[in-house]
């Protein structure tokens, strides 16, 4: 078994696929609906913002797309792969960003991300060449060995995202990233991830409350009470409700529960 | 199947435990100072009071020090084992535990390289702590030391599978507060570590009957019979088949559509 993506399994129709395909997913928990009927896919390449209020059902779906519970209805892929029937090739596909920090904050950057790789079945060497390479790109190559706790909230992150890109996968998620961050280092982050998806064509889904770090062209997702009410081009989705901005297009949704999708 | 993944998956495991007890050196200090306490403070109270009889598998009529190193060393790898799954809640709470169990790997393996990882650094903190009782003057066979290390690692892994298991249905910190004063303490006293169990059943036969029963008290035999170059085939078999059930229900525990990760998943945004 080799686990970065590159190599585990060898699909031909991995690039035809969507980088993550959900559906008619429902989850509830203590007989309580969480998730209903959720169905999306989204494209290699793509940059797809979730957008929910708080207790909206975001982390919930993060949670069974990375299989970390699994008792629901419906389905999901990753490149084409079951996440339950085809878990390592499916896991392997996927870097997360979590919602809370989840370095070792007593070691450095570089054992950290050395620990990421091992996770991911690489050598030392390899896992040290995709560590120098990740950092640089998030701009970090000088602070290999510092260790986590000096780093800022915003440095943290982002070695978070580049620990996420190590096993090069297909999707990343990242779940309420830029929560307390300064307005710079959330507007970097942003601006980063969408880097990602141009340069690498790596499909990003990004969960979010804040209606800001949605960009013009974004594609959006909107996620309230478990049950997905628009999905969309930013842009498109306020020439459709006729309102000039995007939180009164939200507000518009969440208040009367329409669904509009593209 | 390509073996060299799942070796570089439980060196960074076990490489990323050992550094971080390296880099927690107040967790070392005190698990090394519990047991020495218990050696240099709590017996030499007792061993006027409590001289030991010649017992299997010792020799000789023995000091009461000498009784209870192999009951302090399985009491090291009893709290180490619970501290780790301590630090399993409190990971999971942090998310590093939702790192460990988003790898690609199968999760009965994690939970496995987790387990070895805890149990060395616990076989670390034993060496460390016999060494000190050598040169306090209780030494054992050399060879003794060396039959040790198997012991260590079944006795490391059925502490370790039973923390498991309560990290997977233990929700809070505050309730693993009351885990301790409920597993730990109970498991420690009602077994031989302290005394031997004929002695115990001149005392009360209840409380030899469940000290008999007991896993805790198998494991400490078994480290106690290996220490001085003999082999207890009971308390292996016994040690060995409950750390294996104890594994099995832990790694069912973490299983994500039955275990109770599921029940208690949810909730959150």
């Amino acid at each position: 078994m080799r686990v970065s993506s590159e190599q585990a399994g060898d699909a031909p129709l991995e690039p035809l696929t969507p980088a993550l395909e959900v559906r008619d997913l429902d989850f509830s928990y203590g007989g309580k609906g969480v998730l209903e009927s959720v169905s999306l896919a989204i494209e290699a390449g793509e940059f797809v913002v979730l957008l929910g209020p708080n207790g909206a059902g975001k982390t919930t779906l993060f949670s069974l797309i990375t299989r970390l519970h699994d008792r629901r209805r419906g389905e999901i892929r990753i490149g084409g792969f079951d996440v339950r029937g085809q878990a390592v090739q499916a896991h392997a596909r996927i870097g997360v960003v979590f919602q809370q920090p989840t370095l070792d904050l007593d070691l450095s950057v570089v054992q950290n991300l050395a620990y990421h790789g091992a996770l991911h079945g690489m050598g030392p060497r390899e896992a040290r060449r995709q560590a120098e390479l990740q950092l640089k790109r998030v701009g970090l190559s000088d602070q290999h060995r510092t260790r986590v706790r000096r780093l800022s909230g915003g440095q943290r992150r982002r070695v978070e995202i580049a620990r996420g890109l190590m096993h090069s996968p297909r999707l990343l998620l990242l779940d309420e990233p830029t929560v307390g961050l300064d307005i710079a280092s959330r507007r970097e982050l942003v601006e980063h991830a969408h880097r990602l998806c141009v340069e690498e064509g790596v499909a990003v889904l990004w969960a979010t409350h804040l209606i800001d770090e949605v960009r013009p062209g974004d594609r959006v997702l909107v996620l309230h009470r478990g049950r997905l009410l628009a999905d969309g081009n930013a842009e498109t989705l306020t020439t459709r409700l006729g309102v000039a901005t995007l939180g009164e297009a939200f507000d518009r949704l969440v208040g009367a529960g329409e669904i509009i999708c593209d | 199947m390509r073996l060299t993944p799942w070796l570089h998956c439980l060196r960074g495991v076990v490489g990323r435990e050992l550094l971080r007890f390296l880099h927690q050196r107040s967790r070392f200090i005190a698990a090394l100072v519990r047991p020495l306490v218990w050696l240099f403070v709590f017996a030499t109270g007792f061993r006027m009071a409590l001289g030991v009889a010649m017992t299997e598998p010792y020799q000789t009529y023995i000091l009461y020090e000498v009784y209870i190193v192999p009951g302090l060393v399985g009491m090291i790898q009893l709290f180490n084992g619970m501290q780790s799954s301590l630090s399993m809640v409190y990971d999971r709470e942090m998310g590093s535990m939702r790192v460990l169990l988003v790898s690609p790997f199968p999760r009965w393996y994690l939970l496995i390289c987790k387990l070895l990882a805890s149990t060395l650094v616990s076989v670390v903190q034993v060496y460390v702590f016999l060494a000190i009782a050598w040169a306090y003057g209780i030494q054992a066979p050399l060879m003794g030391y060396v039959y040790l290390l198997p012991a260590l690692l079944v006795t490391g892994f059925m502490v370790g599978a039973l923390g498991l298991l309560l990290s997977s249905f233990i929700r809070q910190l505050e309730n693993f507060a009351g885990v301790m004063n409920f597993v730990i303490f109970p498991m420690f006293f009602l077994s031989s570590a302290l005394y031997p169990l004929w002695r115990i059943r001149e005392g009360s036969y209840l409380v030899y009957q469940i000290a008999a029963l007991n896993p805790f008290t198998h494991a400490v035999e078994m480290i106690r019979f290996a220490m001085y170059e003999r082999f207890n085939g009971d308390a292996v078999l016994v040690s060995v088949a409950v750390a294996l059930v104890l594994l099995a229900l832990a790694i069912l525990g973490y299983n994500p559509s039955r275990g109770m990760m599921a029940r208690k998943g949810g909730g959150g945004g």
